[in-house]
């Protein structure tokens, strides 16, 4: 265990905006991508419903 | 329409190139992605922050190589795959190898932004900048650019098969970079560092450093099989539009 307290975990050692900056981004870029993936399902299961071929609803 | 059925070590995968029989296999497989992706993080997580120890040069902010090794290693290693689909596509004029292309970038880019944010984050405190014009850094930056352009030309063209083809050019003439992203640490003086790991000779870092990082990397690799398969049959619905297979699919909505 490298860790003592919460405090020390979450101050890194010092280096806390770097480490969490790269986790917490990475994070929510996964989040939105899973979103977007999501939206673009339902955008395409709705879109079957529209007239086939051609222009979009 | 009927499912098909899954015979391990005697498949005919011929059967599978076409979107029809590939949506429904494509779609069984998503949760099983899903779920590994989603336990290696955790485990993955749990080595890198509480099991790996300290670093003795750079500290705690070393940790930042569990995301940042694994997210570089998928940008190259999706482009690739990227460019194998593309390069299919052009050659057996097979339309679900087109989207398979189609469907690898957007997920190829977000990991090339990470290794390129996370190796900034990491620059800073262990080299004082930023970012500096190398090799490494420079090549990766053109990767992503390569994704960019991909998407953005797939884009532009109203006509899926000519949007399909001219994407296919662009993805395999880029294939160039990645290589030179690869070695560029050995051709070039650059202030990024070199391999850690490699097949030949042992790595050069502490163990469970190593697992949590190949742990990370097995998280990275299920969760963006899970992303690009979800992308992949959205793909299948849009592009195949108004097909009859699709008729009956209407109402089932499954």
């Amino acid at each position: 265990m490298n860790w003592g307290s919460w405090h020390d975990f979450f101050a890194m050692g010092g280096y806390a905006l770097y480490v969490w900056g790269s986790y917490v981004v990475t994070a929510g870029l996964i989040a939105l991508e899973v979103i977007l993936l999501m939206f673009r399902r339902r955008n395409a299961l709705q879109g079957l419903r529209g007239p086939a071929r051609g222009g979009r609803p | 329409m009927s499912q098909p059925t899954l015979v391990i070590g005697n498949i005919n995968w011929f059967k599978y190139a076409s979107p029809q029989t590939f949506y429904p296999l494509a779609g069984a497989m998503i949760p099983w992605f899903a779920w590994a992706a989603a336990i290696l993080c955790a485990a993955g997580l749990y080595v890198s922050f509480l099991v790996a120890p300290t670093d003795h040069q750079q500290g705690e902010a070393y940790r930042i190589i569990f995301i940042h090794v694994p997210a570089a290693w998928m940008s190259m290693f999706i482009y690739v795959v990227m460019a194998f689909w593309a390069g299919v596509g052009l050659v057996f004029n097979t339309r679900l190898s087109h989207m398979m292309a189609t469907a690898l970038a957007p997920t190829g880019a977000l990991f090339t932004f990470v290794a390129l944010w996370t190796g900034s984050l990491w620059g800073k405190p262990t080299w004082g900048t930023w970012w500096v014009w190398d090799a490494r850094l420079t090549s990766e930056l053109i990767l992503l650019f390569l994704y960019f352009g991909f998407m953005a030309l797939q884009a532009a063209i109203d006509e899926p098969r000519r949007a399909d083809r001219a994407g296919a050019v662009l993805a395999l003439v880029g294939v160039v970079n990645v290589p030179i992203i690869y070695y560029s640490v050995k051709w070039w003086n650059t202030l990024h560092q070199g391999a850690s790991v490699s097949l030949t000779g042992a790595p050069t870092m502490a163990a469970t450093m190593l697992t949590g990082m190949l742990l990370m990397a097995l998280a990275v690799w299920m969760y963006s099989i899970a992303a690009v398969l979800h992308r992949v049959r959205s793909i299948i619905l849009e592009r195949e539009h108004g097909a009859d297979w699709l008729a009956g699919f209407r109402e089932a909505k499954r």
